[in-house]
């Protein structure tokens, strides 16, 4: 607390006691962080210190020298009075040398300053005498110089007189001879001439008056007449440039020819030219066959975009020129020009549209992007002048790119069926005994993998419609329009969907009248190509679609891809279940055959499975190692482990009757058999041709049933002996053993054979089943 | 609804003829020919009494062989032909014979079923069709509308025609017609087309389908490859000459158009086995009836390619006066084609399939384990064709 009031009460004092200097300093050091505090709680005692008159203070205004010695002698003690007054005694000695330092130094100043005042008087005195004698001279001066331009005037203005005649002189000479430069330059300068009479032109009219200057006027008239009419000529003879038929037209329109008629004029001339461009373009075109296309046209000769680059350059550039021109020469009034123009590029897009008709099969996309990129950079400048235009170019460039779009699907349909074809052909060579062909896992992948490379190639080719450089990719066509309707659903789902309906076309429609079938595993190759689309592929093309051509959020709404999956799915399930129906077909026909020629009555003992039998297990092994390449095992019932032990066993007849409907009329005994009817009330009601699921055991069941099932129909169409119902028991055993393990639910199989030795044994003459050992004695050897 | 609940009928053997008796349009009766091999074979009478909802049946033994193919007069209700396999110890021949039944059964008798069977009665044979030289008899057909004077059976690929002389007791081969071809030919079924003046039929023979006329005895079309596999059975619309329907092995049932044949007029796909039988409903041409061996009987309604309009063209002015009946008409569509029913009551393949010769809305089903199902036709179509 003393620091402070030693701070506050001496401390800020001149001569900086050592002390005083430090309490401060180091009570600011102190002080400065508690700032905020202080300021919070008011000014602080210092502060209100100094605004009060404080009559301690040494070097302050109010310093009272009594209230300080007392003031001193009362608060410090001696140490510290003694040292004070040491420090005072050497501050006044300090004070005392400067005085004398300051008094000596503005002594000498001073008389230096006398010196100088005294010097300056006399020099003045001296120079007052020299500016009177200046003043006199001056005054002689003047007066003579009056003296001579008074002699001089008047022949001034004669030399300014004569000077004007000459020029006027000039002048008449140069009047007098314009009909003859006119005349000179008339043929070989026009240009210079029309120059010369427009100059000349305001001052004969203002003279005509005078029969002479008349006279050089009605000659100038003359030969200006006489250009005009020779420029007209070239106007509407020669073939001038543009540049000619620009310069030509401003001369004549300065020749004052009427405004209207040149416009015409200019423009015919100018459409003249632009037709001889047009028809160059069109030479190019091969001419239409008006009989009908019987032959195909030659291909052209240049490329399209070298047709392009000379038709923009040519024909677009003159047109650009031209209406560039038309608009300096005849102002704003574009009435005439924009139906001309307009009629104009319309038959350049004509011919630009047949061009790119000519564009068959895929030549260089990027040529073509590049043909439309530069017709549309170039058609700008055109469309200043004409805005219709734009709309009927972006137009033009839209239905080029739609239309290579479509080539590019066809050219992936046709791509597919060639890969279709191979697979085919593949699958139809005959193969080297012991040697297998390429199995049909390796023909599903490269089928698929081409397929899927191709289109990846199409959607990097047709990308090249939206490129950054590419003028036109910004058009709102190609940003929205173009990537949702044209390449997404005009090519991607398009040749999704024709995939899965060229696919389900195999299932649906030639096996029905007579033309040529598609091979089983063909179906079954598509099948599991559809499904695999449905589960990925489908969903990758999409994706991939959608990142290369990014869809608007207003676009037009697309195809989900949920859709195209269930179609997918669709088709894979009817090619699966076709498969399966063709397969079945052919091993049924072959049991019913086996059924049908075979002499039941007459048969003898069975020694032996028929070959038959041996076949079906045969075919059917083969169906299954084929169906496995391509797909899951899928799952079968649980089974208990004898069930392949149990014996085929053969009904015995005759039991009583059962009541199982509500109205059921009995009658008389019942020879039906009450235990297959059991069995049929509680067992599920098997559908014989139904769909099938995506698994091995699923198509396999599928297939078996359809046999098994002809096998059942066709011998109850039979009547059978002894030995046929012993032969039936024995096929039926050999079935059984070998057939169980393909089906998913053995029991399908069991009680479906189970019904072809019932139906046997109701078929039969003399139903005596043979004994169950040497069924088994008979099918093992087999 | 109570009666609209099917009437099953058990017989104690298995099979597969069926018909209804054409003669007969007042009552409701059908015919049912058994299998079996080792006992006496029947001929069911089955009459059903459609207010009471019972069946009345009588039994006539059919002692020379079980019947496969069973066909009715249609000018005399007592008069029925069979075809029936003959066995020896190591030959079966299918024969055809032109029975009688007794006077009495003729117009159907009233008896309780439980004293039927001990008084079983014989059918009076009236004449064979001699196919000693033909093969096997497939089936009899009988000139529709005619005075049951003209019956056509097939036998093997030989088309016979025969003429029924003295009250049906001798039977005159008039003409016959032999298809010729490769492999083994044989007619699996047929059907003598109402129209035409009763000129023409169809036949089916593996996947062919064949019509022919019955003056010339000449094909006078072909249908290849009809179906994919073997063709079952035929009829033809009994209200549009040209259209004939088949059913096959590849579980479908297509509709033709006889002038053209290169393709179905439609194609039916809802069986999932093989059809052995379709029918047209005598009346009402748009109802189908089909059996299968995958035990189910379909119904299908067919308006698109029957004799009835499109769309019935109903007349305003009949319906104001009578503001319910009106907003009923307004909710009643058009139908589209569409399966009407699916019946399941039978548990074994069906094999055949009739509408009632008298009422156009009742039609029987037989499956191969003697089961007889009696259906109607579901009273609220029943209403909409007939409003």
């Amino acid at each position: 607390m003393a620091a402070v009031t030693a701070g506050s009460g001496s401390g800020s004092g001149p001569a900086g006691s050592p002390e005083a200097t430090g309490g401060s300093t180091g009570g600011g050091g102190w002080r400065r962080p508690h700032g905020p505090l202080q300021r919070y709680y008011g000014p602080s005692t210092a502060e209100a210190a100094e605004a009060s008159p404080d009559p301690t203070d040494i070097n302050g205004p109010h310093f009272d020298p009594e209230v300080f010695m007392t003031k001193v002698r009362n608060e410090c003690p001696l140490g510290q009075l003694l040292a004070r007054e040491a420090a005072l005694g050497r501050e006044i000695r300090a004070l005392d040398s400067d005085m004398q330092t300051l008094l000596y130094e503005n002594y000498n100043k001073f008389i230096s300053a006398t010196d100088t005042i005294r010097k300056m008087k006399v020099d003045f005195r001296h120079m007052e005498a020299e500016m009177d004698d200046l003043a006199a001279n001056m005054a002689a001066i003047s007066a003579s110089s009056a003296r001579v331009s008074a002699a001089l005037q008047d022949r001034h203005r004669r030399g300014a007189q004569l000077a004007g005649v000459q020029a006027l002189l000039r002048k008449l000479q140069a009047l007098v001879e314009v009909p003859g430069r006119l005349r000179c330059w008339a043929g070989t300068e026009p240009a210079r001439a029309l120059r010369c009479h427009a100059r000349a032109r305001a001052v004969l009219r203002h003279y005509r008056h005078l029969p002479s200057f008349r006279a050089i006027e009605d000659e100038s008239h003359a030969i200006m007449a006489d250009l005009a009419q020779r420029l007209r000529t070239r106007l509407r003879e020669e073939k001038l440039d543009p540049k000619e038929l620009t310069e030509c037209v401003e001369m004549l329109l300065q020749l004052e020819e009427p405004a209207e008629e040149l416009s015409e004029e200019f423009l015919s001339q100018a459409g003249a030219r632009l037709e001889a461009e047009l028809a160059a373009l069109e030479a190019e075109l091969p001419t239409a066959d008006p009989s009908g296309t019987a032959t195909t046209p030659p291909p052209p000769a240049s490329d399209i975009l070298d047709f392009v680059d000379r038709g923009s350059s040519a024909f677009v550039g003159t047109l650009c020129q031209l209406a560039s021109s038309y608009r300096a020469l005849f102002g704003g009034d574009t009435g005439r020009l924009e139906p001309f123009a307009a009629a104009l590029a319309t038959r350049y897009f004509a011919l630009l549209e047949r061009r790119l008709a000519l564009e068959r099969g895929l030549g260089d996309t990027s040529l073509l992007v590049r043909a439309l990129d530069r017709f549309h950079r170039r058609l700008r400048a055109l469309l200043e002048l004409l805005p219709a235009g734009a709309d009927a170019a972006a137009a033009l460039v839209a239905r080029a790119a739609r239309e290579r779009v479509d080539r590019y699907l066809r050219a992936l349909q046709t791509f597919f069926l060639g890969c279709l074809g191979d697979v085919r052909q593949a699958l139809a060579a005959p193969r080297p005994p012991g040697k297998e062909g390429p199995g049909l896992p390796d023909l599903l992948a490269t089928l698929a993998a081409s397929v899927l490379g191709q289109l990846k190639a199409v959607l990097a080719y047709v990308q090249l419609f939206t490129a950054r450089d590419v003028a036109f990719a910004s058009l709102p066509y190609f940003k929205g329009e173009f990537c949702v309707t044209a390449v997404r659903e005009g090519l991607v789902v398009a040749f999704v969907r024709w995939l899965c309906r060229t696919a389900r076309g195999f299932a649906d429609g030639p096996a029905e009248r007579g033309a040529p079938a598609a091979p089983p595993a063909l179906l079954l190759l598509l099948a599991r190509l559809c499904l695999d689309y449905e589960n990925s592929t489908i969903s990758y093309i999409l994706t991939l679609t959608d990142e290369q051509f990014p869809p608007q959020d207003s676009g037009p709404a697309v195809t989900p891809g949920p859709a195209l999956c269930a179609e997918a799915r669709a088709a894979a399930q009817r090619l699966l279940d076709h498969y399966v129906q063709v397969q079945g077909a052919a091993v049924a026909q072959m049991l019913r055959k086996s059924v049908e020629t075979r002499d039941w009555l007459g048969t003898v003992e069975p020694r032996n499975v028929r070959a038959v039998m041996k076949r079906v297990v045969e075919d059917i092994t083969a169906i299954d190692v084929q169906v496995g390449q391509l797909f899951e095992e899928g799952v079968r019932r649980a089974q208990s482990s004898d069930s392949s032990r149990r014996a085929f066993s053969v009904y015995s007849s005759s039991r009583a009757p059962g009541r199982y409907a509500p109205s059921y009329t009995p009658s008389a005994p019942m020879d039906t058999h009450l235990l297959s009817n059991i069995q049929k009330l509680f067992s599920e009601r098997i559908d014989i041709f139904s769909p099938v699921e995506f698994n091995k055991v699923s198509v396999l069941t599928g297939i078996i049933k359809i046999s098994l099932k002809t096998l059942l129909e066709c011998v109850r169409l039979r009547t059978l002996g002894r030995f046929g119902l012993q032969q039936v028991q024995v096929d039926g055993h050999y079935l059984q053993l070998y057939l169980w393990r393909f089906a998913s639910d053995e029991r399908v199989v069991q009680g479906l054979l189970d019904e072809v030795a019932a139906s046997a044994a109701h078929r039969c003459l003399d139903p005596v089943p043979m004994e169950h050992s040497v069924v088994e004695l008979i099918c093992e050897r087999g | 609804m109570e009666d609209d609940a099917p009437v099953i009928y058990g017989l104690e053997f298995q099979a597969r003829a069926l018909t209804p008796q054409t003669a007969e349009t007042d009552a409701i009766r059908f015919l049912v020919g058994t299998q079996s091999l080792r006992y006496d074979n029947q001929i069911h009478i089955i009459d059903f009494d459609d207010e009471n909802n019972i069946i009345n049946k009588n039994v006539l033994l059919h002692q020379v062989g079980e019947i496969w193919h069973i066909s009715t007069s249609p000018a005399d209700k007592g008069v029925l032909a069979t075809c029936y396999n003959k066995t020896s110890d190591t030959k079966v021949m299918t024969c055809a014979a032109v029975w009688r039944m007794p006077k009495e059964l003729e117009s159907g008798s009233h008896e309780s079923p439980d004293d039927s069977s001990s008084n079983t009665q014989t059918l009076e044979l009236l004449c064979h069709l001699d196919n000693t030289a033909h093969g096997n008899m497939a089936c009899v057909m009988w000139e529709p509308m005619g005075d049951g004077k003209k019956i056509i059976s097939l036998a093997d690929n030989n088309i016979l025609l025969w003429d029924l002389e003295e009250s049906s007791a001798k039977a005159v081969l008039s003409s016959s017609a032999a298809l010729e071809g490769k492999g083994q030919l044989k007619f699996t079924s047929g059907r003598w087309s109402p129209h035409h003046n009763c000129t023409q039929i169809a036949t089916a023979n593996d996947t062919t389908v064949r019509g022919w006329d019955t003056r010339s005895m000449r094909q006078i079309y072909c249908i290849e490859n009809a179906h994919g596999q073997l063709v079952r059975d035929l009829d033809f619309n009994p209200n549009k000459q040209y259209y004939l329907a088949s059913c096959g092995d590849d579980c479908k049932v297509k509709f033709w158009d006889t002038r053209n044949v290169t393709e179905p007029v439609k194609t039916l796909e809802e069986h999932s086995h093989w059809v052995w039988n379709v029918r047209y409903n005598h009346s009402h041409d748009q109802l189908i009836l089909t059996g299968s061996s995958d035990s189910r009987v379909i119904l299908s309604n067919m308006v698109s390619i029957s004799s009835e309009p499109f769309g019935h063209m109903v007349d305003d002015d009949e319906l104001s006066d009578q503001e319910d009946q009106h907003q009923e008409e307004k909710i009643k569509e058009p139908l589209q084609d569409s399966v009407i029913a699916t019946y399941e009551e039978h548990e074994d393949s069906v094999y055949a399939v009739e509408w009632s010769s008298a009422d156009p809305w009742l039609f029987a089903s037989l499956s191969y384990d003697g089961r007889l199902v009696i259906n109607r036709v579901p009273r609220a179509l029943k209403y909409h064709i007939l409003l």
